[in-house]
């Protein structure tokens, strides 16, 4: 199925998010939507797919014009889109998601579900809870669903986010054999250049609300980027800090929670270094983290900060003893919604029990040009965009803390956001701050740590020194193929 | 068995029969993820409205047939009524349905005391005793459930349509999928919204039934203060007690009714001398209880306590998660 977009049209207020788009999307092919964060491919896909209806602009669908509102009435023109987090309804079984929306009984359904899923090495057991599925049997029972009821061209939004390199291969094999086999058409949304370059059969790039690059695949990294960006980056220069004394030392740490345990891990931080922790989701790196702030209590063992014991002690402790945190979820846990962002400010910073609005506003103003924050001091900071959300994170945190522990600071955010985020995070680096961070992106992980601890189920595996080590290694560590591996050792 | 026992756990399943269909409505309202908080001011409005408006459609001269299911269809009429203000306010006006539900309680309560002032303390028609002919004749079962009348017997149809339609039909799926995940529902061509305002009205409309079964039938006519009072809360109560589904939700109601009827039983026995204030208080304390052992994780470790084959089905019975999109707002983008 041919798909024509024509002068599309999609205002946000003052933002003109997609900009006199006009492109033409042909049958069988699997296309990749570039652009960094803001660029206007969320949008687009979302007129595509009926989630928003564009301020001007036409879809023809094979040549013939075609009007629609709303997802289902995109669904039955033939388009399906798979969302970042897949649109299920938790609380119902496999079953009952992939009947909902669908005209078959429930005896049909359970053979079409069982038929579709088994066509394809899909693993979804129809009366499973969806709530116990993984995000990639959850993307799975969405594909699916929209197989199910016909849909011609799918649309996926960063599918490849939060699941394993094997789960990777499988939804991979299933996206091209629905373009080869199925004739379909598959639209992938993604940050991730690798899967592009390894999938895609051409590209369309967006920067800044326009349409900017058309082009046939193979292409190399390189062009990719210099095609989104406009330049090109350069890769980061690993410079080695002197490292100074320990800053934060677990030793002989049991952790425990309800899914794993970590058993027995001992090691430390040195002023200046900077320790990655890989792992797929719910590996363990995120206890590790929590524990490492007082959020979680190990069971055994204990943490020393800057030679004091800490164990046991509240989190409000550590933050005062020197630590900064921030947390994987902005909005759930580091930054609080509702509240503008001079408020933000005025939170961390004033110790007088009245706010000095004046001096607070000021002081804001600073932060925000310091740290190159794209939005106004009254606004509310659900306002701003994920990668500013962070850069204001970053001014809340102290100047020069003894160590900051960061889970998945660049997570969502495009290549330019991240680099600048690194940026800041090595400067402080630099003045004898020790920094642990968690992430889901290996080149970051790989390019940035000095040395790396991988989790696998609540094992740890330590890469004493990451410049030796490479992606295809890193890859095979967070899958825990652990043994045989010459990089590291296992730490617990 | 003997009589004695026998006639109280009638009058059990007779007491607890408003309970069951308002918790039944509240339950119905909540899955579409609309809280209904004015319960208790609802039930008590429609109560006098049932009874005032049979009353005087008796009064002029009609059937009583007439007249009570007039009275019932008002009483209904106002509890949806009640109902369509939380989720206009919830919904159209971007309120607070908690608060919107909670300052309607009061002011439903008020004006029932204040338009029913000229009917109280009046005899009016009441829902006649209907014993189901061969089903009552059944030894046991017969005297407790089947010798009461329409409303008992409607609140047994209701269990099972209520549980059937949740559960085992298409739009139960998408009443389930608009308080779980309105943005899936809508995702599959459902109007979020519109779902919530009919489950909220329906929802509603029950409460007020409820009412008219208080004064057309169970405590007749009206008083100052309302003899229903309170009850509204109970249901509330109830509803998370039986966590969102049907037939633990009834399940609750039977056991609260059950706790009351004790209460009265002790207070007649001459042997035990407790205060019956302290035995009125019996029910709560339990109900208290309960709500705090199910969302504190107590229930986890008494559960730990069985065998391991009977934790896991009792730890399904026992699920209580309300659900998820329970009082947020959907606004389709």
């Amino acid at each position: 199925m041919d798909i024509e977009l024509r002068n599309i049209h999609k205002w946000f207020g003052s933002i003109h998010a997609n900009n006199d788009i006009t492109v033409t999307l042909k049958g069988g092919r699997i296309i990749g939507v570039l652009g960094e964060n803001g660029a206007g491919k969320s949008t687009l896909m979302k007129i595509l797919s009926g989630f928003q209806p564009a301020d001007s602009g036409e879809i023809s669908i094979d040549g013939k014009p075609a009007v629609y509102h709303g997802p289902q009435a995109a669904i039955a023109n033939g388009i399906g889109m798979l969302q970042q987090d897949p649109l299920d309804v938790p609380a119902f079984s496999v079953l009952e998601n992939f009947l909902f929306g669908l005209s078959l009984n429930r005896k049909e359904a359970r053979k079409r579900l069982v038929e579709i899923s088994q066509r394809f090495g899909f693993d979804l057991d129809p009366d499973t809870p969806v709530a116990n599925l993984t995000i990639a049997q959850r993307q799975q029972q969405e594909i699916v669903r929209l197989l199910a009821l016909g849909v011609k061209t799918l649309i996926l939004d960063e599918p490849t986010t939060g699941i394993s390199a094997e789960q990777k291969q499988l939804l991979f094999d299933t996206l091209q054999s629905l373009a080869r086999q199925h004739g379909m058409t598959v639209l992938l949304v993604s940050h991730k250049l690798e899967d592009v370059i390894a999938l895609c059969d051409e590209v369309i790039v967006l920067r800044a609300g326009k349409l900017v690059g058309d082009r046939q695949m193979p292409a190399t990294t390189q062009q990719l980027v210099r095609l989104m960006f406009g330049q090109e980056f350069a890769p980061p220069t690993r410079e080695r800090v002197p490292l100074g004394e320990p800053v934060l030392r677990l030793d002989g740490v049991l952790l425990r929670d309800k899914r794993l345990t970590i058993d027995t891990c001992t090691f430390q931080v040195r002023a200046g270094e900077v320790v990655g922790l890989a792992g797929l989701d719910g590996s363990g790196q995120e206890l590790l983290i929590r524990a490492c702030v007082g959020l979680v209590k190990p069971n055994r063992g204990s943490i020393v900060l800057a030679g004091q014991d800490m164990t046991g002690k509240p989190y409000r402790h550590y933050l005062q003893c020197g630590i900064a945190f921030g947390a994987a979820g902005r909005l759930e846990e580091g930054l609080i919604a509702g509240l503008t962002l001079t408020e933000h400010v005025a939170l961390a910073n004033e110790t007088d029990p009245l706010i000095d609005c004046d001096a607070a506003r000021e002081h804001t103003a600073n932060q925000l040009a310091l740290y190159n924050v794209r939005g106004r001091a009254e606004d509310p900071i659900e306002q701003l965009s994920g990668g500013n959300q962070q850069r204001l994170l970053m001014a809340l945190m102290p100047e020069e803390p003894l160590a900051m522990v960061l889970e998945q600071p660049t997570r969502g955010l495009d290549v330019d956001s991240a680099s600048w985020i690194w940026q800041q995070l090595l400067a402080r680096r630099a003045s004898g701050t020790a920094i642990v961070f968690s992430s889901a992106d290996l080149d970051e992980l790989v390019a940035y740590s000095d040395r790396i601890l991988v989790f696998y189920a609540g094992q740890v595996y330590e890469i004493d020194d990451a410049s030796t080590v490479t992606i295809d290694d890193l890859g095979h560590l967070i899958g825990g193929e652990f043994e045989g591996s010459g990089a590291g050792r296992r730490l617990a | 068995m003997n009589d004695e026992l026998l006639n109280i756990l009638g009058s059990v399943v007779l007491n607890a029969t408003p309970l069951v269909i308002a918790s039944l409505g509240e339950t119905i309202t909540e899955r579409a993820g609309v809280v209904n908080l004015s319960l208790d001011g609802s039930i008590v409005l429609s109560a006098m409205l049932g009874f005032v408006a049979a009353y005087s459609v008796s009064q002029s001269g009609a059937g009583s047939e007439i007249s009570l299911i007039l009275g019932v269809l008002a009483a209904m009429l106002a509890g949806a009524i009640v109902a369509l203000i939380v989720a206009i306010g919830g919904i159209a006006l971007r309120r607070d349905q908690v608060a919107v539900g909670f300052v309607l309680t009061l002011l439903a309560a008020g004006l029932a005391q204040f338009l029913g002032q000229n009917f109280t303390r009046i005899p009016g028609p009441t829902v006649p005793y209907a014993p189901i002919s061969l089903l009552s004749d059944i030894p046991i079962l017969g005297p407790i459930f089947f010798r009461h009348n329409i409303f008992v017997y409607f609140s047994y149809v209701l269990i099972f349509v209520t549980w059937f339609w949740l559960f085992r039909s298409r739009r139960g799926l998408a009443l389930r999928a608009v308080g779980e995940r309105p943005e899936a529902a809508f995702a599959r061509g459902v109007d979020v919204n519109r779902q919530r305002y009919v489950y909220t009205a329906l929802g509603g409309a029950l409460v007020g039934l409820a009412g008219a079964a208080y004064s057309l039938s169970i405590k007749p006519g009206w008083a100052t203060p309302p003899v229903m009072r309170g009850d509204g809360w109970i249901a509330l109560a109830i509803v998370i007690f039986g966590g969102w589904h049907p037939f633990r939700v009834v399940l609750g109601a039977y056991l609260f009714a059950s706790l009351r009827a004790l209460s009265t039983v002790i207070q007649r026995t001459p042997e035990i001398s407790i205060s019956p204030v302290l035995l009125n208080l019996l029910p709560w304390v339990l109900m208290i209880a309960t709500l705090v052992m199910v969302s504190s994780g107590g229930v986890e470790r008494l559960l730990r306590l069985l065998p391991r084959p009977i934790q896991k089905m009792t730890r399904n019975v026992l699920r209580s998660d309300p659900p998820a999109a329970l009082g947020t707002r959907f606004e389709a983008k």
